[in-house]
């Protein structure tokens, strides 16, 4: 028992650090996910441009090869930041590109009457899309999204390999400790994702069905 | 298409808004892509002498990139492999009459999709040991990677066999063949060919996640570059680091787009193909698309 007292405050320090990490990158996704959706289907073609070229670069990148590149290659533009945010940064802006896809579908879901009727109501772009089509739209792709910021919770764990003290990097740390130790290391971990996932899943099915619209 | 629905035809005055929009956010861009470029030349990264250095037969650079991506495609090559196999194992055990097979496969992949990649890879590597089974850092990157993926397969391949038409299997079981030969010559070939492009969309997730290999420090691409940057600074200083990274991204995003060419192309194969007539479109959930440690699925649907 001595194993777990040890290293108690090292594992709720873990076990925060990937909360945190998914607290913030989910939210920076959110946000910048629904911007670039929104350029998607805008009136104007380079800013549909430019979100398209974002989604495909981020999509086709590894993760580790974001993270690489905003923790080792930023400081070459003399932009240093810190691990931490360095891996909040990497996982937002990957998983950005994911929640992108997932409400673009969501937009096209929406019944075109919907926004054929925000128009001839005289209602701008920017007006119908806030008060008309996004609010249906996110309606609809509550399962999909919840699933992508359910996955981007396990991304997390690549902070490990870029010194973020998080959940998985409690493997490679304690990796002097006997079998029986690790194993229950591994077992922590693991228990420590299912802790912020199951819970997110269970959270997202009752939002389903609290906003699913009956047609 | 939503496009023309969410808004009016711009006209005359629209045009022109659009117009000047267009013209300041250029601006914006070509200032940012500008102050990258001065701070990069400011640090004399655009020097060509920095950049000749990776297609310098004679500074050994692109040899040992070219070794760290044929590593990488090597283990990508096995996972993709061994995890089709264990996907289909794990398929035909999910749909198993036997309810304990049933049982046990259900729990088997629903717990390693639930782990994240990168702690199944540092299982691998670094409890096996202490129970005195020694995994190489290849052999632990393509462990995990099967399993993950192998259990993601299981799925899209049980999907795909429960889309085939009933009236398929009845039939076949009407002809007399066994439980074997009904899955092995009528629900598998249709449900395949349903499955390519999920099939090849995951494998693009599978070689994008290779470069999980990085951090137990197997030599893959990045790694690979990471100890050239070692290397070299040793000798000169950090002048070539940034080069060696960009190469090695650069390499990492053209593979995953030609490969995600291809997932389309397939799916428009299959989209036209009489083959696939008796199966029924069946949509993937995003975590399956989005992969462990990266995702890509092509775009465009």
């Amino acid at each position: 028992m001595d194993f777990v007292s040890e290293n108690a405050d090292l594992f709720v320090d873990a076990f925060l650090a990937t909360l945190g990490l998914s607290l913030l990158a989910g939210l920076l996704a959110l946000v910048l996910g629904t911007l670039l959706a929104a350029m998607r289907v805008s009136p104007v073609p380079p800013l549909r441009g430019l979100a398209t070229f974002y989604v495909e670069t981020f999509r086709n990148t590894p993760l580790t090869v974001v993270f690489f590149f905003l923790i080792f290659g930023l400081p070459q533009i003399d932009f240093v930041i810190g691990f931490f945010s360095g891996a909040v940064l990497s996982v937002g802006l990957y998983t950005a590109a994911f929640v992108c896809e997932a409400v673009r579908s969501g937009i096209n879901a929406v019944a075109a009457g919907q926004a054929e009727a925000a128009r001839a109501l005289g209602l701008t772009f920017g007006q119908s899309l806030r008060e008309v089509v996004l609010p249906q739209a996110f309606r609809t792709v509550v399962p999909p999204l919840g699933n992508v910021l359910i996955a981007m919770v396990k991304n997390t764990s690549i902070a490990a390999g870029f010194s973020v003290s998080e959940l998985s990097s409690l493997l490679p740390r304690l990796v002097n400790a006997d079998a029986g130790d690790l194993t229950l290391v591994l077992v922590g971990v693991v228990v420590g994702y299912m802790v912020i996932t199951l819970p997110s899943a269970l959270a997202v099915n009752r939002i389903e069905r609290r906003v699913a619209i009956l047609r | 298409m939503t496009t023309p629905v969410l808004f009016d035809l711009p006209g005359p005055r629209a045009r022109r808004r659009i117009r000047i929009a267009t013209a300041v956010g250029g601006l914006l861009v070509a200032a940012l892509v500008a102050l990258v470029l001065v701070r990069l030349a400011g640090n004399g990264q655009l020097e060509a002498q920095r950049w000749a250095v990776l297609f310098d037969p004679a500074s050994q650079v692109p040899q040992a990139l070219g070794q760290a991506l044929l590593r990488t495609l090597q283990v990508a090559l096995i996972g993709m492999v061994l995890a089709t196999a264990l996907g289909l194992l794990l398929a035909v055990g999910r749909l198993s009459e036997h309810r304990w097979v049933r049982i046990v496969v259900s729990t088997a992949i629903e717990f390693f999709r639930a782990v994240p990649l990168l702690v199944l890879i540092f299982a691998l590597f670094f409890l096996l040991p202490k129970f005195g089974i020694r995994l190489s850092a290849f052999w632990a990157l393509v462990g995990g990677l099967v399993l993950y993926n192998g259990a993601v397969l299981g799925e899209i391949f049980r999907a795909g066999i429960l889309s085939v038409d009933r009236g398929q299997r009845e039939a076949a079981y009407g002809l007399g063949m066994r439980k074997t030969q009904v899955m092995t010559l009528v629900l598998l070939p249709q449900a395949t060919r349903r499955m390519l492009p999920v099939l090849i969309a995951q494998l693009v997730v599978l070689l994008k996640d290779t470069s999980l290999g990085f951090i137990i420090s197997f030599p893959e691409l990045l790694r690979g570059a990471r100890s050239l940057v070692e290397f070299f600074t040793l000798q000169f200083g950090n002048q070539y680091t940034f080069q060696l990274y960009v190469a090695a991204a650069v390499v990492y995003i053209v593979i995953n787009l030609l490969l995600s060419w291809l997932a389309r192309y397939a799916e428009g194969r299959t989209r036209r193909s009489a083959k696939t007539a008796a199966t029924t479109q069946t949509e993937l959930p995003a975590d399956v698309q989005m992969g462990g440690g990266g995702g890509a699925v092509p775009a465009g649907r």
